[in-house]
């Protein structure tokens, strides 16, 4: 039997929060070290993953499946396709330099990273990134639903307790209640699909390569896709149900945003996929044109919030939902340029969302203000900083050359041959989305350094580069070389139009 | 007559008795300062008459011994494990608690309730379930009150004591009525009488529903919860603990037994109005534990309100009268109890050292004992239905059964109440996590544990993980126990 890579790298941040739980509270140092240990190792298995899967086989790999509940039809079904891949290495990578942005600076004037109570925030941090692995490997669907809730609960606390003081108990509340809420309402369609399932089928099983070919009927599909669909994408930020997400983006501690924009909105838009579009594909095609249009609507309307912002982080906030509305703006077009760019995007924005939170962050514990007209002249203080935010704004406008063209490109071109309209409406948000980029990057790093500042502010440490470099890496070598990534999410687009096309 | 099945199938009770008669001989003779220790020997001897039972007193095929009076099966036994387990727990937190843990008579009551318990889970006679009821019932009145020079203690138990007479009473009246009808008192005659039989619906619902206020009041579900909060809280707190998992749990047993067994067919009419009746019980019951622990400030009556609750959950299972449902019934208990017992074990270890109870005295526990808060983290999660968790799977079956039995409605009611439910379980735990202590000098205010509570509850939280995740295991039990109902 081969080394099982998808457990191990499941389980890694579990063992790690434990051993990290048993760390005694004041040896901080300590504590990090053993959390940058364990991502590493993370990342070294998601690149594993990343680079072992074999694209001329396609299909699901390194499956894995041990029973845990047979009577019930419960198991631990680890397998990975094309759709997952990326998620797997973004998920590696935003653990790695979220652990690194919060390593700290005990700078007096700076206070960055997570001083207070390292050890529990790594271990709920850690908690949050099993449920992440474990949703975005499992073929089980009881089991995505177990991992998908690991994923919501550790955010309630890493906000509350280490979040903005203004507004960490409501949004940590809002947040936790928005995601509860959609999760329970997908539950329902998640236990009525296994019993019809069992009644077309006569298997009790949570299956869910089984469950594709289970014969839900037409009528069941229509009626179950939308409370199933919806309940996910709540996660995804989807407009109207998007309100928890700024917010929470803003009052959380810079690595939870990182995460939780970075990785965890991917979590419900993937989760929509899979047991939405998946498992419900002709309730996918009767309502994809809804779906379209509320994708639209947080395109366009999300990077107009954006614009008008003045708080730094809202504004990486909303613009975080403009472009998860492009994920759920491809994947509404089923069709093979729509979804692929969908794919890509994730991974993109991904990335590109935790080197914008990152970079926030550091301004925010150095010049302990967002607001946008009282900051300046940071790229004398912060150099790199100041190239990685470019880098991430010039991906953020789909510029040519780097990830966000490979992704945004085919969701246009996807949208576009379904409706064009819908194109030619979504694609006011790029010019939207440059202005406000643009506009950020003139006032905050460029233009006179207030007087204030002078002398006050320190560069960002050396562990932040690594972190930006790393997230940089990416977004440009995407850029130049698509083929790095747009043949695996290829694969996982075959899977996903076979089920739409009816076959089995 | 007293064969060795007729042994087997009440091992448990023999060896609990065993152990109570050792506590009355050796107890006199200890020091007033060693007296504490009675709970090492109540706790050890209940671990070991567990551990027996399990080696020794395994039900095979299902039978009925001592002429009649008692079942011999999984679901009686299971049951029995579960209680006896409490028993372990509620001793150990019952160790250092003032002027009831020294004394060895609080212990000798509750292995007498432990006995009455283990009878009303196997019991197949209305007699015998009566007194079953009554012997756990009496001990669990003067527990309620032990601690005389409370006033709130002594209210508790006279208030529980009045309740539970009352009940007991009518239940009583619809047990003879029973016997009227069906000229017999065994459970498993029953089945005719509701099932084709002469009686007419509203008198055969009439005499369930009488039935109903006895197990009811055990199980605490709305309208017959009135006593909880003030019991709960007016009670020693281990004794509030055990009878809000045990005690109730004993109520769902007999309330499982007896309702699958005349039911066995969840299709026929009489069925399926009676479920619809416990459906709209089990709604009121969520709606308003769930309701009124949102404003309690005091974290007994937050706990007690949202035991009312989950009665509510557990009783969707009942609705479903499937081997599913059953099944998941008895799985949500076993969650329950080790989820419960943790959370008032929590608060026991708590005000043993500060001598508070209220939400707002939790600010800053997490920083005065990281682990005790890291275990309230688990007991709070799990009573909101979070993995990895007990109550997170356990909440999961129960609304597939009910999914599955075709009430979506009733799972839907649930999941909203469930979402309340987050509110305040997170609402709490954003005092001990989040807020602060008045001068934030939590590090001058730590919270030691003694021993008992250590031991007990680290073995609590690790069975509420256990639960949550390696939950095959479990459930094959409760499986074996629904199974035994078919």
């Amino acid at each position: 039997m081969n080394f099982p890579v998808l457990s191990v790298i499941t389980f890694t941040p579990v063992v790690a929060a434990v051993l990290i739980l048993l760390i005694h509270a004041e040896r901080k140092n300590e504590t990090r070290a053993v959390a940058l240990a364990a991502a590493v190792f993370a990342l070294i298995l998601s690149c594993w993953v990343y680079f072992g899967y074999d694209q001329a086989a396609g299909g699901y790999q390194f499956i894995e499946q041990y029973n845990w509940l047979p009577a019930l039809g419960i198991s631990l079904y680890f397998g990975v396709d094309g759709m997952s891949t990326p998620l797997i290495l973004l998920t590696g990578v935003v653990m790695f330099t979220g652990v690194l942005i919060s390593w700290g600076d005990d700078h007096p004037h700076v206070m960055a990273g997570i001083q207070d109570r390292p050890r529990e925030f790594f271990a709920f941090l850690f908690i949050l990134a099993w449920g992440v692995f474990g949703v975005f490997v499992s073929l089980d669907l009881f089991m995505l639903f177990f991992f998908y809730e690991i994923a919501v609960f550790p955010m309630y606390l890493l906000i509350a307790i280490w979040g903005w003081v203004v507004t960490r108990e409501y949004a940590a509340m809002k947040l936790t209640l928005y995601l509860f809420v959609g999760s329970v309402i997908s539950l329902v369609g998640v236990l009525v699909m296994y019993w019809v399932q069992y009644q077309n089928t006569g298997v009790l099983s949570f299956d869910m390569l089984a469950m594709e070919s289970a014969g839900f009927s037409k009528t069941f599909q229509d009626i179950w896709f939308l409370p199933v669909f919806l309940g996910f994408a709540v996660l995804a930020g989807i407009w109207p149900f998007h309100n928890w997400s700024p917010d929470g983006h803003v009052a959380a501690p810079t690595a939870v945003s990182m995460f939780h924009a970075g990785v965890l909105m991917k979590l419900g838009a993937f989760a929509a996929l899979r047991v939405g579009i998946m498992l419900l594909p002709q309730g996918a095609q009767t309502w994809s044109w809804l779906i379209m249009l509320i994708a639209a609507v947080a395109v366009v309307y999300g990077a107009y919030i954006a614009f008008v912002q003045v708080d730094f982080k809202y504004m990486v906030g909303f613009s975080s939902v403009s472009h998860m509305g492009l994920v759920i703006l491809g994947f509404s077009t089923l069709n093979r340029q729509g979804l692929l760019g969908a794919g890509l995007q994730m991974f993109s924005h991904g990335v590109m969302t935790a080197l914008f939170f990152a970079v926030v962050g550091m301004i925010y514990d150095r010049a302990h203000t967002r607001q946008i007209p009282e900051l300046g002249g940071m790229s004398r203080i912060m150099p790199f900083a100041t190239v990685g935010f470019i880098i991430g704004g010039l991906v953020s406008m789909g510029m040519p050359l780097f990830s966000g063209f490979v992704a945004e490109f085919p969701i246009f071109m996807g949208v576009w041959n379904v409706q064009w309209l819908v194109a030619v409406i979504a694609s006011i948000s790029i010019v939207i989305t440059a202005a406000y980029i643009m506009r950020n990057i003139r006032q905050v790093f460029f233009g006179e350094l207030p007087e204030k500042f002078e002398g006050h502010l320190t560069d960002v440490t050396a562990l932040d580069k690594v972190a930006i470099a790393t997230l940089c890496l990416f977004m440009i070598v995407i850029g130049l070389f698509p083929n790095f990534m747009v043949p695996i999410v290829e694969e996982g687009v075959e899977n996903v139009l076979r089920l739409l096309q009816g076959g089995a | 007559m007293f064969t060795s099945t007729a042994i087997a199938s009440i091992l448990p009770e023999i060896l609990i008795l065993l152990v109570g008669m050792l506590l009355l001989v050796v107890e006199p003779f200890w020091k007033e300062e060693q007296r504490r220790n009675a709970g090492w020997l109540t706790a050890g001897g209940l671990l070991l008459s567990l551990i027996l039972s399990l080696l020794f007193g395994q039900p095979g095929e299902p039978v009925t011994t001592l002429g009649g009076m008692v079942r011999f099966d999984w679901l009686g036994f299971f049951f029995k494990l579960l209680f006896m387990f409490a028993g372990v727990a509620t001793s150990l937190l019952l160790m250092d608690n003032k002027k009831v843990g020294d004394r060895g008579e609080a212990y000798l009551l509750l292995l007498a309730s432990l006995i009455g318990m283990n009878l009303m889970a196997a019991s197949a006679d209305l007699i015998m379930l009566y007194l079953a009821i009554e012997t756990t019932s009496i001990p669990l009145y003067v527990l309620s009150g032990f601690m005389l020079a409370n006033e709130k203690s002594t209210e508790a138990g006279f208030k529980y004591l009045l309740f539970g007479a009352l009940t007991s009473t009518i239940m009583l009246y619809g047990f003879s009525l029973l016997f009227g009808f069906a000229g017999t008192t065994n459970l498993y005659e029953l089945v005719d009488l509701f099932n084709g039989g002469t009686l007419s619906p509203f008198v055969a619902l009439g005499v369930l529903a009488l039935i109903l206020v006895g197990l009811g009041f055990k199980a605490s579900v709305v309208p017959l919860h009135f006593w909880a909060p003030d019991v709960y809280e007016g009670a020693p707190t281990p004794v509030a603990g055990f009878l809000s998992t045990a005690s109730k749990a004993a109520g769902f047993a007999v309330l499982v037994r007896l309702f699958f067994v005349i039911f066995p067919d969840p299709q026929v009419e009489l069925a399926r109005g009676w479920a619809i009746a416990i459906a709209i019980i089990a709604v009121i019951t969520m709606t308003v534990g769930n309701l009124l622990a949102l404003p309690q400030t005091n974290i007994k009556r937050l706990i007690a309100y949202s035991s009312i609750a989950h009665a509510g959950y557990a009783l969707i299972g009942v609705v479903a009268l499937t081997q599913l449902g059953a099944a998941s019934v008895v799985f949500y208990l076993a969650a329950y109890i080790a989820t419960n017992l943790l959370a008032f074990g929590i608060v026991m270890a708590f005000s043993r050292v500060t001598g508070l109870e209220d939400l707002k005295d939790y600010a800053g526990m997490s920083r005065r004992s990281p682990w005790l808060g890291l275990m309230m983290l688990s007991a709070f999660l799990s009573l909101a239905g979070m993995p990895p968790f007990a109550g997170f799977v356990a909440k999961i079956f129960v609304f597939a059964a009910g999914i599955q039995a075709g009430y979506v409605w009733l799972v839907i009611v649930g999941i909203i109440n469930s979402i309340i439910g987050v509110y305040y379980y997170l609402n709490a735990l954003k005092y001990v996590y989040l807020y602060r202590m008045p001068d934030q000098d939590e590090e001058n205010h730590p919270i030691p544990m003694t021993r008992p509570y250590a031991i007990a509850l680290a073995v609590l939280t690790l069975g509420v993980i256990l639960i949550g995740t390696i939950f095959a295991p479990w459930f094959s039990w409760s499986d074996a126990a629904a199974l035994n109902l078919f």
